[in-house]
């Protein structure tokens, strides 16, 4: 009988193995939270000391997109670096079928709202890149949920929610912004950290 | 109880061959290196067994080449997916019982 048993565990490992990276680091996104707090604190004294005085040509909305693109670039490493980190504990490959599979489908929706927030940009649409790029983020993260831990689908749903509120409140883009990609991310990140990652 | 055990399927009745079809009844297919990676067997260990799989019909195999690289495709036949899924449940319904 313990056969059997045993067979019908080692089928599920195997679904599940097959099928989805596990190996995604909850720390990965607490820290990319903490960097985006930092960037959004850092955006908002900016604004607090240029009022009226930020447009595309000045040297103040330089520093936004290049403490934006330095958040960005953090995070991503963080995430490359603690998720590498982690498949080799784990003996999973970093750069398999599945994680591939898992980056396609995040950066379809990604890829996508980043060129449309660009495009908005040279239109003038300020107010409207907060929400997109939360939306678009959160969808990212529907779409790549399928292929990894369920939590990150819940962070797509709770940040396309705010995105959306985000764009029924413009002019809090920047608050909307923090706790999205700040506050979600530090709190899904721990519940990912504490529920996976912790036990190994 | 007999009746159980007759759709215990004799041709899962091994870990690699268990393994093979587990990984192909979630995924649409599955190249040769990942199965090998996902149930670390050698080459030849997987080849002959997924090779008993296609004797039965359970798997289809397909050979083509990405650029000048030949590349071996797996994939759960509907019989394969029939039998595989009744396996499951006989095994579940032996659990059950005991």
């Amino acid at each position: 009988m313990e056969n059997y048993l045993k067979d019908i565990q080692d089928i599920k490992k195997m679904m599940d193995k097959s099928s989805q990276f596990l190996s995604l680091s909850g720390m990965a996104g607490v820290m990319a939270g903490i960097y985006a707090l930092s960037g959004a604190f850092a955006i908002r004294e900016i604004a607090i000391h240029n009022q009226g005085k930020v447009n595309l040509e000045s040297y103040s909305f330089k520093l936004i997109v290049l403490i934006a693109g330095a958040v960005l670039f953090l995070s991503v490493l963080t995430a490359f670096v603690l998720t590498m980190r982690k498949a080799k504990r784990s003996e999973e490959s970093m750069w398999n079928s599945t994680s591939k599979r898992l980056a396609i489908n995040f950066l379809i929706p990604l890829g996508t709202g980043g060129i449309f927030a660009v495009l908005l940009m040279k239109n003038h649409y300020y107010g409207l890149i907060a929400p997109i790029t939360l939306i678009f983020y959160g969808l990212a993260c529907v779409n790549a949920s399928k292929y990894t831990v369920r939590d990150v689908r819940y962070l797509g749903i709770t940040i396309v929610i705010l995105g959306l509120f985000a764009t029924a409140y413009m002019g809090y883009g920047l608050q909307f912004w923090a706790l999205g990609f700040g506050v979600c991310h530090i709190i899904y990140g721990a519940l990912m950290y504490f529920k996976y990652d912790r036990k190994q | 109880m007999k009746n159980i055990l007759q759709h215990i399927n004799k041709a899962f009745d091994h870990r690699i061959r268990l393994g093979i079809m587990s990984i192909l009844m979630v995924n649409e297919y599955a190249d040769f290196n990942t199965l090998k990676e996902l149930l670390g067997v050698t080459d030849g260990n997987l080849a002959s067994h997924a090779k008993a799989l296609e004797a039965e019909e359970y798997i289809m195999i397909e050979k083509q080449f990405i650029g000048k690289k030949p590349n071996t495709r797996y994939m759960a036949t509907k019989e394969g997916r029939k039998a595989f899924k009744d396996h499951i449940d006989a095994l579940e319904k032996l659990i059950q019982k005991s």
